[in-house]
């Protein structure tokens, strides 16, 4: 199987975020791998796993797709050294402030060029957290969409995926043919950490590079536009009071007092 | 007058609050037409329990196909609608089923798309609140048919009655659509209690309550609330994982958050910091999510919330 393993960089979930000229401010920040993805990479590398492995002579190939900026690569680099066989990565001046329809539709020319059987995402990213990107993939490739998924079965001899699709609606099965664009849940699995070896494997692999020219995309800006961005003032402490045998109570006479019962 | 569309939402079969919340942002840009995507021979039943709201008329169409096929049946059919009706916007509900059938209608539409607004203006600007609700922005879209997905229980809902004038489509979803087949459903369990995202009260539990949550669940349960959880509390297995409120898990708003022995990790706040009100409730007098609360209260949970559930049952009576 040819497994795609859709990533993004975003500014680390401790920093602060800020705007500028309507757009994320992302140079000032420290970057990471997105949380969210590495679930995803696991995925993809048990999946090969389960089915003749991705190592050399192994019958899986994970591919690590990515789009940002140059300094993307490390977060890149750390999914190959989770084990994945190699990457790309989309830059262009262009693509700065892309939207997700920007941003599927890069992805989604990369994924049709490789001929990918299934495509793995994580459900959001940590910053922007639309969850919109898998879904758009799916209708630019035309492919079965299998999102949301805590639990993924893979048939290559009959090039079928079965999902289990875990949402505030409640819980489906599903399946369909390849190609597939599966989006995976927080605590399908538990991540592993790059080993020594991995990391130093990494160091090796090719991160190919590409542009927008080079992708065969064309992308016309973003389609929604920030018109202001403000910080919101932050929230005052209000009353604190120490349980000494009525702060039941005396929560409860907060409530009343504040209509909220 | 300009058409503006929203995508009927649905629990079980019954139209949700959130329509009503729908039809109101809506009707600030246009008449509101509500599409009702239902079983076979089930339309008329659903599109009856849509009566509340600002709605001037419902259009229905019936496929067994939304059952089975999901998202991309969903979007396949509105976005015929859109290519129809070319209404001013498109205004669906954010959670994970809307804002894929979003996605993909965008895609379809030639749109853009703006996600989890908080309020919508009569000229289409949408609020959200981004970065963990730290920052709010006004944006708009700027091609096709603007598609927002709007945030549930984030606009004061006109819930007059309403008694729309009901159209039935003939439409049919293509085979594209129907790349990826349900083959069961499950509704989610609640145990009676509400969705989490659209409660008006949450009680969250975290790392105080050491795995217990049977203190948690009688003060939600004497407020009528929605339970959620910490990352430490479904990372620990204490809770199921689609319980967790914060930035990897659930964004919730609700007019009442109540954080039981949760310290307050950026993570957690993320998910809840735009609540109307917070309680904290935390033996640590020195836990961060004090800072933003309206009331805390330094104390062993175990007894403050049994004597808090005594005291709202006892108002109430």
């Amino acid at each position: 199987m040819k497994i795609a393993v859709c990533v993004k960089q975003v500014p680390d979930s401790w920093a602060e975020k800020k705007m500028v000229n309507g757009v994320l401010d992302r140079e000032n920040v420290d970057a990471v791998l997105n949380d969210l993805d590495e679930y995803a990479v696991e995925e993809a590398l048990r999946i090969a796993e389960a089915h003749g492995g991705n190592e050399e002579g192994g019958s899986n190939t994970v591919t690590v797709i990515s789009m940002g900026p140059e300094r993307a690569t490390e977060a890149v680099r750390k999914a190959l050294s989770m084990g994945a066989n190699d990457a790309i990565l989309v830059t262009d001046a262009k693509l700065a402030g892309a939207d997700a329809l920007a941003t599927s539709a890069v992805l989604a020319a990369v994924i049709a060029a490789g001929s990918y059987d299934l495509i793995i995402c994580g459900t959001e990213s940590t910053d922007a957290r639309m969850s919109v990107v898998p879904a758009m993939l799916a209708e630019r490739l035309n492919a079965a969409q299998l999102t949301f998924a805590s639990k993924v079965t893979v048939d290559p001899a009959a090039s079928k995926v079965s999902i289990t699709r875990v949402t505030e609606a409640g819980v489906d099965e599903m399946h369909g043919q390849f190609p597939a664009v599966i989006s995976v849940v927080e605590k399908i699995n538990e991540p592993r950490y790059p080993s020594f070896k991995g990391i130093m494997a990494a160091k090796k692999k090719i991160i190919e590079s590409k542009d927008l020219a080079s992708v065969g995309a064309t992308v016309d800006g973003a389609w929604s536009l920030v018109a202001d961005a403000t910080p919101r003032p932050p929230r005052a402490a209000g009353i604190k009071v120490t349980d000494e045998g009525t702060g039941g109570t005396q929560l409860v006479s907060f409530l009343a007092e504040k209509k909220l019962i | 007058m300009s058409n503006v569309l929203i995508l009927a939402d649905f629990v079980g079969g019954k139209a949700s609050k959130t329509n009503a919340e729908l039809a109101t942002a809506g009707a600030r840009i246009g008449e509101v037409t509500a599409v009702v995507l239902a079983p076979v021979g089930q339309g008329a039943t659903y599109a009856s329990s849509l009566n509340r709201g600002p709605i001037s008329k419902i259009v229905v169409v019936e496929s067994e196909s939304f059952a089975t096929h999901g998202v991309a049946a969903a979007a396949d059919v509105l976005a015929q609608i859109i290519g129809t009706q070319s209404p001013a916007a498109v205004l669906i509900a954010s959670h994970a089923f809307g804002k894929e059938v979003a996605a993909r209608t965008a895609v379809k539409a030639n749109s853009g798309i703006i996600t989890d607004a908080v309020d919508v203006a009569a000229d289409g600007t949408a609020t959200q609140l981004v970065f963990g609700g730290s920052t709010t922005v006004h944006s708009k879209v700027s091609h096709g048919t603007p598609i927002i997905t709007v945030r549930p229980n984030s606009i004061d809902a006109n819930v007059a009655d309403s008694a729309p004038a009901i159209e039935t489509l003939s439409l049919q979803v293509a085979d594209a659509s129907k790349k990826a087949t349900v083959t069961s459903s499950q509704p989610p369990v609640q145990g009676g209690r509400p969705e989490l995202t659209e409660a008006n009260i949450v009680v969250s539990g975290g790392r105080g309550t050491n795995g217990d949550f049977a203190a948690v669940e009688g003060f939600a349960d004497s407020l009528g609330a929605a339970v959620g959880a910490s990352r430490a509390a479904t990372d620990a297995g204490w809770y199921p994982h689609s319980y967790q409120v914060g930035q990897t898990g659930k964004t919730v708003s609700p007019q009442l958050y109540v954080a039981c022995g949760i310290s307050g990790a950026i993570q957690h706040r993320a998910g809840m910091q735009t609540s109307k009100s917070i309680v904290v409730v935390n033996k640590d007098p020195e836990a961060p999510l004090f800072e933003i609360a309206d009331f805390g209260v330094i104390g062993d949970l175990f007894a403050v919330l049994p004597q808090a559930t005594e005291g709202v049952k006892a108002h109430k009576s």
